[in-house]
């Protein structure tokens, strides 16, 4: 899990804080909950406590358009939150970082065709609606290719066109190209 | 794939990418590893350090157990310290079970067997199917010697004398129960935040999270957890629909993971998913975990007596493999495995269909057989049966 910040990286590694949180000291910093609690109490509020304190500049800094990324928040369903507090903590940060800072939230979500987990479909139908941009990963309907490796929609909200590319990733980036373009068939 | 170790096909050997002299290895030598110079980490011979595997239990855990005992005999014979957690059987019990390495001399015995057998392929080259004769052939029996992964035998049990050299602890839950009735756990199943507890003291107090500047010799965790899930944990997800607490498996799942990122340590992870009814958190699992592979076997099921499978003893089915460090993962050619219990050699093979060589078969017959290979997607033939799809 991470969250990062234009200009100057704000970074909450999920994985190294809930060690810290179960095995450390017993004493708080400085009364200060620690923004992973919700592990033990199922609350979001730290986490979102955690996100105004970190993308709200002081006066001395000129940051401009803050973004906000989440990797990934079907961890937290995951890890004992509520689908509605999920829902609640993006509410939330849209308000602070899309109304009040002028910036942009890019969320990260796992989903399946045939998913039987209704709390995370539940996050993602709703997260489809307030989004004004969807990228819909997913591989080829025909199974698995070894040049293709599978195909990304991409729909904004106020055209309500979808545009479809596949793509192939390789160790450090990935390619991207229209549909029956691939390097291998031309 | 990373499955476990032993036998299996898919060797971490399979790159080809050679790397000009190593001037001075940079990454940290650790006995039985090797570095990956793609990824920049440490390969284990069952997959890579701060891997977390979990395998779905076969219906009678009979195959899964054999896997986990794979995992942690290659442990023992590389030297590296074994953690074993169990509420079912005691971990001593565990340990005295696990299979003897495969010596050169008996290697070479069964690689005889399987070069005669090679040998005559090679001579008579293909005539109908030529076109399979360009495939690799992917080595089913051991016939090189290397350092980097062994081979077990099924049949003998490992000799006492092989445990003297390594570390090990256990985690065995009723003991723990009884020698500390209560412990502190943030809202987790308290036998899971007791093993974890356990774990973390241990890699803490033998170093493998790098905390000790003084140890020069670094060693790898090798941790093994038998059932999770099941109800000996203190579990109901296995026995119920609508279970008391379905976050405590995952939040568990997600602490171990960071713990194993943070150390030098690989675990494996049988889970009884077929007993799991709530399919959600089988998703939330596989999402969390580098690693998942499943274990179909053919015991009671109507595919024992399939004429597809006779060869085979069951169908290894990988969910998810580890994408540490970079964008891609190794992904094989073949989905299609499945694997057979030889007398010695626990082997997993690309599944191959059996031709269809009768004169006299009738046309229903030959679509079961073809409604079975459209489930199987095996690379040969399901391009000429069923709907044409294209993509474009």
């Amino acid at each position: 899990m991470m969250f990062s910040s234009l200009e100057g990286l704000v970074f909450l590694e999920g994985l190294k804080s809930c060690l810290d949180l179960l095995f450390g000291e017993q004493e708080e910093q400085l009364g200060q909950p620690s923004p992973l609690q919700f592990i033990s109490t199922s609350d979001l509020k730290a986490l979102f406590d955690f996100v105004q304190v970190s993308l709200t500049p002081a006066s001395s800094d000129s940051w401009k358009g803050p973004v906000l990324l989440v990797d990934d928040l079907s961890v937290l369903l995951s890890l004992g939150a509520t689908a509605v507090a999920v829902l609640d903590f993006i509410h939330y940060c849209r308000v602070v970082v899309c109304s009040q800072l002028k910036g942009n939230i890019v969320v990260l979500v796992h989903s399946n065709e045939d998913s039987e987990d209704e709390e995370n479909e539940l996050v993602v139908n709703s997260l489809c609606h307030h989004s004004d941009l969807i990228l819909w990963v997913e591989g080829l309907v025909t199974g698995f290719c070894k040049d293709v490796h599978g195909q990304v929609m991409h729909w904004r909200a106020w055209r309500d066109v979808v545009q479809t590319y596949q793509y192939k990733i390789q160790d450090k980036n990935v390619t991207f190209f229209a549909r029956g373009l691939s390097a291998a068939v031309l | 794939m990373a499955a476990a170790a032993g036998g299996t096909a898919q060797g971490r050997g399979a790159t080809s990418f050679q790397r000009k002299a190593a001037d001075g290895s940079r990454l940290a030598t650790v006995v039985g590893t090797r570095p990956s110079v793609r990824h920049g980490q440490l390969l284990l011979s069952s997959g890579l350090p701060s891997l977390d595997c979990v395998l779905e239990e076969d219906k009678y855990a009979l195959y899964s157990n054999l896997l986990f005992k794979y995992f942690l005999a290659e442990g023992v014979v590389c030297g590296h310290d074994l953690f074993v957690a169990s509420a079912k059987e005691h971990p001593d019990n565990i340990l005295k079970e696990l299979p003897a390495p495969l010596l050169d001399e008996q290697r070479n015995e069964l690689g005889e067997e399987a070069t005669a057998v090679k040998s005559e392929d090679f001579q008579d080259s293909m005539k109908i199917a030529w076109r399979y004769q360009n495939l690799p052939k992917i080595e089913a029996s051991p016939t090189t010697s290397t350092k980097f992964g062994h081979y077990y035998d099924i049949s003998k049990t490992m000799s006492p004398e092989l445990f003297q050299s390594i570390k090990w602890h256990s985690f065995y839950l009723p003991e723990e129960l009884s020698l500390q009735p209560t412990v502190k756990t943030c809202n987790m199943n308290s036998a899971y935040g007791r093993l974890l507890l356990s774990i973390q003291r241990v890699i803490y107090q033998e170093g493998f999270d790098g905390s000790d500047p003084q140890k020069k010799q670094k060693n790898i965790l090798r941790i093994g957890i038998q059932n999770l899930g099941s109800l000996l944990w203190g579990d109901d997800i296995c026995c119920s629909d609508t279970p008391e607490d379905i976050h405590s498996l995952t939040k568990f799942l997600y602490v171990l993971r960071g713990l194993l990122r943070k150390s030098l340590s690989a675990c494996i992870i049988t889970i009884p998913a077929h007993l799991i009814e709530n399919k959600a958190i089988m998703e939330r699992v596989t999402n969390l975990s580098d690693t998942v592979v499943g274990l179909e076997s053919f015991i009671g099921s109507e595919r024992e007596t399939n004429p597809l499978y006779k060869d085979y003893h069951g169908l290894v089915h990988v969910r998810q493999i580890p994408r540490l460090n970079s964008l891609i993962c190794d992904v094989s050619d073949t989905k299609d495995l499945a694997f057979r219990l030889k007398r010695k050699l626990f082997t997993i093979e690309r599944l191959h269909l059996p031709p269809d060589l009768s004169d006299t078969v009738s046309r229903t017959s030959k679509q079961e057989l073809a409604g079975s290979a459209k489930l199987l997607s095996s690379g040969c033939g399901a391009m000429a049966i069923g709907k044409k799809h294209l993509d474009f």
